[in-house]
């Protein structure tokens, strides 16, 4: 980890938070929900942890971000926005026509985007590619994979979690946004996950359990992963509350993917300003 | 004139599923944890022993579904166009059309409709990818009532039948009486200068289109082409033999392998008549409304009807 405190990461969390619900707030469009349960874990991988240039966003020994679960997009963008990744006035384009922030994370069109996502299912794969490339070229970048529990039911994350086990993938990590929830119900109503751990750790990966929303845990995570010998691919089952900051849409199935009126997003910018 | 009234085909889905799954013990939904999106609630809700929701694995939804109709279930597989026709291609290819099973794949966000999710979003190729496959039928309402009727229909035809909906609003073309048949054209205006064939959320266009151009005293017969596949190739052999051989040809999907190559197809081979095809020019789209979207590949009245007068120059 960089020289930052875990009380800088967490202000950090809040502006992505309340920048992401700006830019869904001015689209009138986006899911706020998927985005804020994974505020910490983009807070603390991009201010914290990656190893990165938001001037030379294609630099070859990068580390990667991948946000497999796409649509919560508005949290990537607004730590690439205030990063320096692009001018901060496209911030205010979600979704608009011609924007370099399309409704679904674009590699062609904005700078810091590691591969292109929103079809559920592959943006891990896509990680696994990356993590072999970097040891068959022997660079020591990593891999930084943000799954939804939702996600998990595809079957392409098992094939890509075997394949990162059997190439000794020691370079990848997969973080859980494990908030409970899909689009039609919570996870345990539509396919229940049971105990991804212990599925984890038979899988062959080094595995973490934690609050994916305490920025102390996540990093303490990522101090840990660091010092790792293991030589086993990281997984950490980060439990998080989706809508997580804003006390109507927390644990909320409407909030997946529902934008604020007026009066709800000024009521959210203050929640998100108090924090929690 | 069109109607003022605007609902996306997804609904028309939604309400006629139920009424089918009331009517009938043996019509299923395989939901792919879209439901929401794709209108199936009241049915999962009404319903809940016709119903299953697989997760986010389409290709077990598609599975699922064969099994189910092996045991004489008529299953529909409720998703989004890209994933339904791509994200589970094979699992259509192998486990349904090969077999021939009574498995119909319902699509919400046909083409540019989802307009704001932007290119991973928009099933833009799925007419196209599914009408090459032996046995499955190719079918994309252009209203509220037409979903409603051709959703029947599919649930009363053996076989596979994949269904193509708008996402977002559009106008109500029909009433609720408008007869409908899978593979027959419905014909909206009748003229001998030319023809516009359209399909889906484009027919609208097509109707406005021909309005304009009868004030214009050119008088186009328009069709409806629900159907790609089992294309209705009379109807086709007709325009060429009564319209002058000139066809416009519209439809919200990739310009290749859809309506308008169905239609090529029939020309080609008659050795007459020439067609004109608009729809979306061979390129992803983005997050933009969605008329501008439509606009951008030129599926517009305006072009429709400068289509219409360069081919009758
Ligand atoms: C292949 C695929 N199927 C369906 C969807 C539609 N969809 C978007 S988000 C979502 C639910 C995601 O749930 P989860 O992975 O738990 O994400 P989160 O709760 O973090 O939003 C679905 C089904 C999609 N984007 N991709
Ligand atoms: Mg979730």
């Amino acid at each position: 980890m960089k020289d930052i405190s875990v009380q800088q990461l967490k202000e950090h969390a809040k502006e992505l938070r309340k920048t992401a619900l700006t830019m869904i707030y001015e689209a009138q469009s986006g899911h706020p929900g998927g985005a804020f349960s994974s505020a910490e874990i983009t807070a603390a991988l991009y201010y914290g942890e990656m190893k990165i240039d938001p001037k030379n966003p294609k630099w070859a020994d990068r580390d990667r971000f991948i946000l497999s679960k796409g649509h919560a997009c508005p949290i990537q963008y607004a730590a690439l926005g205030l990063l320096g990744y692009f001018d901060e006035h496209y911030l205010h384009e979600l979704r608009k026509e011609g924007s370099i922030l399309q409704g679904h994370p674009d590699m062609k069109k904005c700078p810091g985007i590691d591969i292109s996502t929103g079809s559920l299912g592959q943006g891990l794969s896509c990680g696994v590619g990356m993590a072999l490339a970097g040891k068959r070229d022997g660079k020591d970048y990593r891999v930084f994979v943000i799954i939804g529990d939702g996600e998990l039911d595809e079957g392409e994350i098992w094939e890509a979690i075997m394949a990162g086990n059997a190439w000794k993938l020691d370079n990848l990590v997969i973080f859980l946004d494990n908030n409970g929830l899909q689009l039609d119900g919570t996870t345990d109503q539509v396919i229940p996950h049971l105990d991804v751990c212990k599925k984890l750790e038979a899988f062959g990966y080094e595995v973490y359990d934690i609050d994916g929303n305490d920025m102390q845990q996540v990093v303490d995570t990522l101090n840990k992963i660091n010092a790792s010998t293991s030589g086993k691919p990281k997984f950490v089952n980060a439990r998080t509350v989706k809508g997580k900051g804003v006390s109507y849409m927390e644990n909320q199935l409407a909030w997946h993917g529902m934008a604020p009126n007026k009066e709800q997003y000024e009521q959210a910018m203050q929640e998100l300003e108090r924090g929690f | 004139m069109l109607s003022k009234k605007l609902i996306a085909t997804r609904d028309g889905f939604g309400d006629e599923i139920v009424e089918l799954g009331k009517e009938n013990k043996d019509i299923y939904v395989v939901d792919v944890d879209i439901g929401k999106s794709c209108k199936t609630g009241k049915f999962a809700h009404e319903l809940p022993q016709q119903h299953v929701n697989v997760g986010i694995a389409e290709q077990n939804g598609a599975g699922v579904a064969a099994g189910l109709a092996t045991c004489g279930k008529i299953p529909f597989v409720v998703t989004y166009a890209v994933f339904g026709s791509l994200r589970m291609g094979e699992q259509i290819r192998q486990e349904i059309c090969y077999p021939n099973l009574n498995v119909k794949i319902a699509c919400s966000h046909g083409g540019l409709t989802p307009a704001n999710d932007g290119a991973s979003h928009q099933g833009i190729e799925d007419m196209g990818v599914l009408r090459s496959i032996p046995n499955m039928r190719v079918v994309m309402p252009a209203d509220y009532y037409a979903a409603r009727a051709l959703v029947r229909e599919a649930a009363k035809i053996y076989g596979p039948v994949y269904l193509r909906f708008t996402r977002d609003a559009i106008p109500v073309i029909y009433d609720e009486n408008q007869k409908f048949e899978i593979g027959k054209a419905v014909t909206l205006r009748d003229g001998k200068d030319a023809a516009i064939i359209a399909n889906g959320d484009t027919v609208r266009l097509g109707i406005e289109a021909a309005e304009f151009l009868a004030t214009q005293g050119i008088n186009v017969r328009l069709l409806d082409m629900h159907t790609v596949k089992p294309l209705d190739v009379e109807a086709v052999q007709k325009c060429i033999d009564e319209c002058n051989g000139r066809i416009v040809v519209v439809e919200d999907h990739n310009i290749m392998n859809g309506l308008g190559s169905a239609v090529c197809e029939v020309v080609a081979e008659a050795g007459r008549g020439q067609v004109k095809r608009i729809g979306i020019q061979d390129q992803f789209g983005q997050s933009a409304p969605y008329e501008s979207l439509l606009a951008m590949n030129g599926i517009t009245v305006k072009n429709i009807v400068e289509s219409v007068k360069a081919l009758i120059k």
